[in-house]
């Protein structure tokens, strides 16, 4: 008996660590997706209705207008970081005075809370006494920056304040990706007469392939579950021109009490993060496997 | 002849060449300056804000500098005016917050540590599925997770508790903090731990005599990543908790929000720096640490 415990020590201190997660994670999303064919309202309801909260998601106006913020926030966010985030790795390996003050500079709003980055970037953007009024006190009398009120333009201070927050991210990303390449192979190329701007373009770069599946996997999946930063920015409004899907999931939920719609909705954005997630773990674990 | 014009060439080359890395390098601090300015601007307004008066502020511009260094909306933030209908501050939440991390960042730090030494140094058949299978957790939005989560609090009357967020924050770190342990402990050998065994030490000696010891980095940098994720966490604490067990990031929301009067921008901004100052000296302090945990927290698979 007490052999056999001995023995079995391993599995049972691991125990926890599993039955946690697969209650917590695996079970609660097994019931939410379940829930997301049922007719719930404000309780749940048990009876299966079929795909009808799909349908009614995707036929809504909010919905899309949410899918749409998150498509033109994803792609800008994404490129706007990983252009920022090569540019300042690559200057800063350029043995570059007061390299650690300039990292710690990119990097510090990374240990901010979103709430406290929209808190911050809303008092600026705000355009009665914000950079629209620096710049009109300065002399420009018709300067105007009213993106954060002006329903076409307010995504785009969310592009703002997320690139502000993640692009040092993205850098440190990559000055750690370029450290890891040897000196030798730098060297090599410079004998066979090649420029700075070669060695990165043709070598270097192309290099960093497995950064850039990181930093795409990994703001992809900060941009799907964006939900923080633009209640504290915009609220999803004016109107509802900046509403994205997580926020629309907890409106629905919590809010408008239609629990079935709102399960259908994290259904999807589940499915969007699995998508990018499995294939990012298949290729890891076949190259740890691999090494 | 020849030689000479050559070497004379070759001069006026370096010294073209020279010009030209000069140029790049002045270039080169211009950028990196540049884009500083754009990371340090918003803190610098921040802080300003919240040393000047309204009055300075509906005067000057963003950059103003105050006239006097004037804490008095960092008091108000605190504490608050001690008048007044919704005379809400910071400092009920600011421990609710500490209350709720402390424990939450222990307990998944010590589950965490368990998994990751089972399942490197006590390896069986399928341990690296049940890694992928813990792994996983990582990455699902919470919004999958929310609806049953609410329930389940509910059930065991923990809801709107500190309580209620200390036992969401653990289970919900315990992806990440195995992740780190794991990816640690995979890289010191196996045979410390066989010639340890053979002494006859147990699962328990091996665990606190070898491998605790030499944990200190890694239960640094598990520390600090659980303790950012949690204090700046918003989304479970705004579900789950509302009113009095709020923690500091909510309170700051609604703070911010609240428009039942005059809007005071330089209290709002004395309450954010209040709300981030926490992480923000952690990161400070232990950047290094900080930003490992962030890459191989994000990175390794």
């Amino acid at each position: 008996m007490l052999k056999s415990l001995e023995k079995n020590l391993p599995k049972i201190v691991l125990a926890p660590a599993v039955g946690l997660i697969s209650w917590f994670v695996y079970g609660f999303v097994l019931w939410t997706c379940y829930i997301s064919f049922t007719n719930s309202k404000i309780l749940p309801k048990y009876e299966l209705w079929g795909v009808g909260q799909y349908v009614k998601l995707w036929a809504s106006r909010k919905w899309l207008i949410a899918v749409d913020n998150l498509l033109i926030f994803t792609a800008l966010f994404l490129i706007i970081c990983i252009v920022l985030g090569i540019i300042l790795a690559i200057f800063l390996d350029q043995k570059i005075r007061a390299e650690g003050v300039l990292r710690t500079i990119y990097l510090y709003p990374m240990a901010l809370s979103f709430i406290v980055t929209g808190t911050a970037w809303k008092w600026i953007l705000n355009p009665s006494l914000g950079i629209q009024k620096m710049f009109i006190d300065w002399g420009f009398e018709n300067f105007t920056f009213d993106w954060l009120v002006n329903r076409e333009m307010a995504i785009y201070t969310i592009v703002i304040a997320g690139v502000w927050q993640s692009a040092g991210f993205v850098m440190a990303l990559f000055l750690a990706g370029l450290r890891s390449v040897e000196d030798e192979i730098v060297k090599a190329a410079k004998i066979d007469g090649a420029g700075l701007f070669t060695v990165y373009w043709k070598i270097l770069i192309p290099m960093m392939r497995p950064v850039f599946f990181t930093s795409f996997v990994i703001l992809v999946h900060i941009s799907i579950k964006s939900y923080d930063l633009i209640v504290a920015l915009t609220q999803g409004g004016p109107g509802i021109s900046t509403t994205m899907p997580a926020l629309y999931m907890t409106q629905t939920a919590f809010h408008k009490s239609q629990v079935g719609l709102s399960a259908a909705s994290a259904m999807m954005m589940f499915m969007a993060v699995a998508a990018v997630i499995i294939p990012y773990l298949y290729s890891e674990l076949r190259r740890e496997n691999a090494s | 002849m020849q030689a000479n014009t050559s070497a004379s060439s070759y001069k006026q080359l370096e010294q073209k060449s020279k010009l030209t890395n000069m140029f790049l390098r002045w270039f080169l601090y211009f950028v990196l300056i540049l884009f500083a300015s754009y990371f340090i601007f918003p803190l610098y307004v921040m802080v300003v804000t919240s040393l000047k008066t309204m009055e300075e502020i509906r005067q000057g511009t963003l950059l103003t500098w105050p006239s006097a260094l004037n804490f008095e909306s960092w008091a108000v933030a605190w504490g608050g005016r001690g008048y007044g209908a919704g005379d809400t501050f910071l400092r009920p939440y600011f421990w609710n917050s500490i209350k709720m991390v402390v424990p939450a960042v222990f307990f998944s730090t010590f589950i965490g540590a368990m998994a990751g030494y089972v399942l490197t140094k006590w390896r069986f058949k399928g341990d690296q599925w049940i890694f992928l299978f813990l792994l996983f957790g990582c990455f699902i939005p919470f919004q999958a997770i929310l609806l049953p989560m609410a329930r389940t609090l509910g059930v065991l009357g923990i809801s709107n508790s500190i309580l209620g967020l200390i036992v969401v924050h653990t289970v919900y770190g315990i992806p990440f903090t195995t992740l780190f342990f794991r990816n640690y402990y995979v890289s010191i050998p196996t045979e410390l731990v066989k010639a340890a065994r053979i002494d006859g030490a147990g699962f328990f000696k091996i665990f606190f005599k070898i491998l605790l010891p030499i944990s200190a980095p890694i239960i640094v940098v598990t520390v600090i990543w659980q303790f950012t994720q949690i204090w700046n966490d918003f989304l479970f604490g705004s579900t789950f908790s509302f009113g009095e067990a709020a923690p500091i990031q909510v309170a700051l929301n609604n703070m911010v929000l609240s428009s039942t009067s005059v809007k005071e921008y330089n209290v709002d901004m004395a309450s954010a720096i209040i709300a981030g100052i926490p992480t923000l000296i952690v990161y400070v302090l232990a950047g290094k640490y900080f930003i490992r945990g962030l890459t191989s927290g994000a990175v390794k698979g």
